[in-house]
């Protein structure tokens, strides 16, 4: 179970890799990577940056990463979230969940990403031809998260 | 004793500064009260934490709630609604 928090941009390919060579019980590997767009709410975006709260935001992504491990029966999980300048066509995050079949890693997966979005603190400023602004906590995020709400929730 | 704030995204932007030493009275309360006593100082920190503002906080680095005690040597933080991904 690893959570990394980096300025560096990642190779998913050699990420997966690394983790599916671990372990020879590993049957399915699911995956997700998070982009920068160069549009939103109807503004072309040139760029963004992203902030974090070292400390908090490494404990956080770990205890997600847990949470994942105790609701389902998977192998390892991984974490990267990139922090900095970004710019369109940027990744900005990574998770990658191994387990001996499909349906765990793929629930798991989608559950790590639902919780990062409303509970790991990041926080992006986003610019536009008007200038700099704060990207807005989105409803539908806590939506998403709130359905797994019920520790049984799978 | 005192207690460590830190401010973080538009927050930060909004208090001026990154973070500060906060003399905590003799009845340390929770973050509630914090909130309440911050806001009192009136400026920066009424607009920024004022009601109406979206204020998540967290102590010692846990997600708190209004009812989470804050005691001398914590690190309290105040910040947006996370927005990662």
């Amino acid at each position: 179970m690893t959570a990394r928090v980096q300025r560096e941009d990642f190779d998913i390919g050699a990420e997966i890799a690394a983790l599916r060579r671990a372990d020879p019980g590993i049957g399915a590997i699911a995956s997700f990577i998070g982009l920068v767009r160069d549009v939103n709410e109807g503004d072309a975006i040139a760029g963004m940056t992203l902030e974090h709260y070292p400390g908090m935001t490494e404990k956080a992504l770990a205890g997600i990463v847990a949470e994942a491990k105790g609701r389902w029966n998977i192998i390892d999980a991984l974490v990267i979230h990139r922090v900095g300048e970004l710019k369109p066509l940027d990744q900005i995050v990574l998770v990658v969940v191994a387990g001996a079949h499909r349906g765990a890693a793929f629930a798991a997966c989608e559950f790590i990403m639902d919780y990062l979005k409303t509970q790991a603190p990041f926080w992006k400023k986003e610019q536009t031809a008007q200038g700099a602004r704060w990207v807005e906590a989105r409803a539908s995020d806590d939506q998403a998260a709130e359905r797994w709400r019920d520790p049984q929730a799978k | 004793m005192s207690i460590r704030i830190l401010y973080f995204a538009r927050l930060r932007e909004d208090m001026g500064v990154a973070g500060e030493m906060y003399e905590l009275p003799m009845d340390a309360g929770d973050v509630k009260s914090l909130r309440a006593r911050l806001i009192a100082r009136g400026g920066a920190s009424a607009v920024a934490l004022g009601p109406g503002k979206a204020v998540r906080v967290s102590v010692n680095q846990d997600l708190a709630r209004d009812d989470t005690p804050v005691k001398p040597g914590d690190e309290v933080a105040f910040f947006p609604p996370v927005t990662g991904g």
